[in-house]
């Protein structure tokens, strides 16, 4: 700034910069001064407001999207079961932020999530009592969810909800357990009715009733709907409740021990968990979160936690070395387009080979697919398609039970993980007696998108009052597995 | 999923946006229509105070709790005069009207909602058609009628509160309903209207003014495969085509009767 002044002085000037008169630049100077001292304020009037509080700027390095340090209920999976969760445990605190609940999801893409991945189908046709109530809940559920979900200033919530209910058929020898289904889902209130064969054919003309004894229709309630939808619009209610999200994986636990002597004379240990450590994305920084209760909501991966607090890696004797039996288990789902195939009446229809079919769209495309048998599990490293299942196993069941489907063209597929129960392909709802402050839901094993609303407030009944009050779902508790007595579902897809 | 994550990012409002215009859209969904003048004030006004939310939540949340009184069960009046009375006089108080099986005049209120009860005189007959065009029934207040199964007309013209989950319960008439009138119910969807398969004694449906169905002449087409032996009415075959030469696609996009897909 000096040396300006002085070179625009004359006497000082280089000799071959070109002469002016002395007045002007000198003027020129001046107001060069002038601007350069008010540039010179303005940069100090910036840096000050940096360094004043409410601005972001701060001298040390923060990492951004850390989660609290501390939290009251830690929900480890950021899927719809995990929000369903979490809003509910808002609903029911009876102070405001009377809970302070963190959801922890690994991917915000959800490029893996079972959530989005599934078909999106509700129905109520299960045998078990609790999982038809449970449905039938959670449709209720659906039906007012403009009531449960809108927040002020956005847009109303918009499911898309189908309503062409599910079409289960069943051949001669699993006739008999379809006769007992019926009776069980209408007693519990489900509205479903039995066909013969000759009355589905009637119904349903393009349906090829070989090889079926009785079929059952859902009439109300059942359906399909979009689960995108379903899981912005928990998240954005729950968020909006005072929920703290965080994008990070839960790497590990520390926990306090204690030794516990069960009747039979054996020692256990039996962890509580006192932080969680919440590692953040692409880096190797984590956060132990203090916390009171931790719930497992994590899907195909609640094994893997499990694991971290050392539930399967004990002695194999002891209680401590049966492993937690949710593993994933990958399913795919093939888009079809079938120039001739049923129309708008086209129900969620399940054969009893296995193979499913969905209309999607107005448009003559459709959702195809599979479970495939116990011995031919697919790799679960990851979630490439195998094209080669649909030619051998997916086309020719299909094409016998809807002729339509002998031409159709195979548009796009994907592949998702099943978060499957290996015990008895049913949701794991409950505290795990060696870790007394987590509550596990999950091992829904494909059902767990039409449960979720439902069991979300159960989960929250359970830790916020202590026991079940609307469904009773003591049945689903953790010990069945224990004691080696499994629920089982006859009508698993 | 691609889809409803575009339309949402489309119709989601600003920062500054009135509860008005949500509730609005949440009450009729036809972000079709522009705003109206009280909308607009409104608008203008809630970018100034806070209070203006509250005020508009207040209206809705009235609003709710009329609608849910309208559908309450009439539980006392079905147990002592039995399902029949107990329906007609829960259509009467709807400002509804209806007509007994076997009797040619209708029972209807007068403009002020006012009704004689002469209907308690027939109480062994069963309704066989009602007119709840514009009321404000929903899926709860249907548990009332849900005996009447020799109902063979439902006019449901203009009801706000009719959505997919009213057309899904509407099965249990599936064995005597012949006339089933869903025009100007803006909740109305395609996922709606996919339930009423189980009407297979349908033969007239009317299904004008939808504003959520998208290419409606392919709606009537795939209604009338699905119920062979109805006539669906309201519907142009050419509504929701795109127009095959685009030259005139300024002329298009204003003549009338004719949306884009």
């Amino acid at each position: 700034m000096w040396r300006k002044l002085f070179a625009s002085v004359p006497a000082f000037r280089a000799p071959k910069a070109p002469c002016r008169s002395f007045k002007s630049s000198s003027r020129r100077a001046e107001k060069d001064f002038f601007k350069d001292l008010e540039a010179q304020f303005r940069a100090f009037r910036e840096k000050a407001a940096a360094a004043m509080p409410g601005s972001d700027w701060s001298p040390f390095e923060l990492t951004p999207g850390l989660p609290p340090e501390r939290a009251d209920v830690v929900i480890i999976g950021g899927g719809v079961m995990g929000w369903s969760i979490a809003y509910w445990l808002k609903r029911k605190e009876r102070v405001r932020d009377g809970l302070r609940v963190l959801v922890v999801e690994k991917d915000p893409t959800y490029s893996q999530a079972s959530t989005v991945l599934s078909c999106g189908g509700i129905r109520q046709q299960f045998s078990l009592k609790e999982n038809i109530l449970l449905s039938m809940t959670s449709a209720d559920f659906l039906k007012n969810i403009n009531n449960h979900l809108w927040v002020v200033n956005e847009d109303p919530v918009d499911l898309q909800f189908n309503h062409s209910g599910y079409l289960f058929l069943a051949s001669e020898k699993s006739a008999h357990i379809m006769e007992e289904n019926y009776r069980t889902q209408r007693s519990a209130g489900a509205k479903v009715a039995l066909l013969s064969p000759s009355q589905l054919k009637e119904r349903f003309p393009w349906i090829n009733t070989e090889g079926v004894a009785l079929a059952s229709l859902g009439l109300e309630n059942e359906g399909w709907f979009d689960p995108w939808s379903l899981l912005n619009a928990l998240r954005r209610k729950a968020v909006s409740m005072g929920v703290y999200q965080c994008f990070g994986e839960v790497t590990g636990f520390r926990s306090s021990s204690n030794v516990a002597e069960i009747t039979d004379g054996d020692f256990v240990n039996v962890k509580r968990i006192k932080y969680v450590n919440v590692q953040m994305p692409n880096s190797l920084e984590y956060q132990p979160v203090e916390t009171a209760v931790v719930v497992n909501a994590a899907g195909a991966n609640s094994g893997k936690i499990a694991a971290m607090l050392g539930i399967g890696l004990g002695p194999k004797e002891s209680m401590s070395g049966i492993p937690f039996p949710v593993e994933p288990r990958k399913r795919f789902v093939y888009v079809v387009h079938c120039p001739d195939g049923p129309g708008l009446d086209t129900p969620f229809l399940i054969d009893y080979s296995g193979v499913y079919l969905r209309r999607e769209g107005l448009g003559g495309n459709y959702l195809t697919g599979m479970s495939p048998e116990e011995a031919e599990e697919p790799d679960i490293s990851n979630l490439d398609v195998d094209h080669e299942f649909f030619q051998e196993k997916v086309w020719p069941r299909l094409a016998h039970r809807i002729p339509a489907f002998e031409q159709l063209k195979v548009s796009s597929s994907w592949a998702g993980f099943y978060d499957y129960n290996t015990f008895d392909q049913n949701g794991i709802i409950g505290l795990h007696p060696l870790v007394p402050n987590m509550y596990f839901a999950t091992g829904f094993s494909g059902h767990g998108l039409q449960q979720s609303p439902a069991v979300g407030l159960a989960v929250a009944e359970l830790i916020l009052d202590g026991g079940y009050k609307t469904i009773d779902l003591r049945a689903f508790d953790l010990k069945r597995i224990f004691l080696q007595e499994p629920m089982l579902e006859s009508n698993i897809v | 999923m691609a889809a409803s994550l575009l339309s949402h990012g489309v119709r989601r409002c600003s920062a500054h946006t009135c509860a008005a215009a949500a509730a609005a859209v949440r009450r009729g969904l036809s972000s079709a229509a522009p705003p109206s003048v009280s909308s607009r004030v409104l608008l203008k006004l809630s970018h100034y105070f806070y209070d203006v939310e509250s005020i508009v939540g207040w209206n809705d949340w009235a609003r709710t709790k009329l609608v849910r009184r309208k559908n309450k069960f009439f539980g006392y009046a079905q147990q002592k005069f039995g399902d029949n009375i107990g329906a007609a006089y829960y259509i009467l108080t709807l400002r509804g009207s209806f007509r007994f099986a076997g009797q040619s005049e209708w029972f209807r209120p007068d403009s002020r909602g006012r009704f004689s009860f002469e209907f308690i005189n027939t109480p062994d007959a069963q309704i066989e058609e009602v007119d709840l065009s514009g009321t404000l029934i929903n899926h709860n207040g249907l548990d009332n009628l849900m005996k009447q199964n020799k109902l063979q007309t439902l006019s449901l013209r203009g009801c706000p509160e009719v959505d997919d989950w009213f057309l899904a319960r509407l099965h249990v008439f599936g064995e005597s309903l012949v006339e089933l009138d869903v025009s100007h119910c803006c909740c109305v969807t395609v996922g709606g209207l996919a339930a009423l398969q189980n009407l297979r004694k349908l033969q007239r449906l009317d299904i004008s003014g939808l504003p959520r169905l998208q290419s409606p002449g392919l709606v009537r087409i795939l209604l009338e495969e699905m119920l062979p032996d109805c006539q669906v009415t309201g519907a142009e075959y050419e509504q929701g085509l795109i127009q095959p030469d685009s030259q005139d696609d300024n002329e298009a996009s204003t003549s009338s009767g004719v949306k884009h897909l």
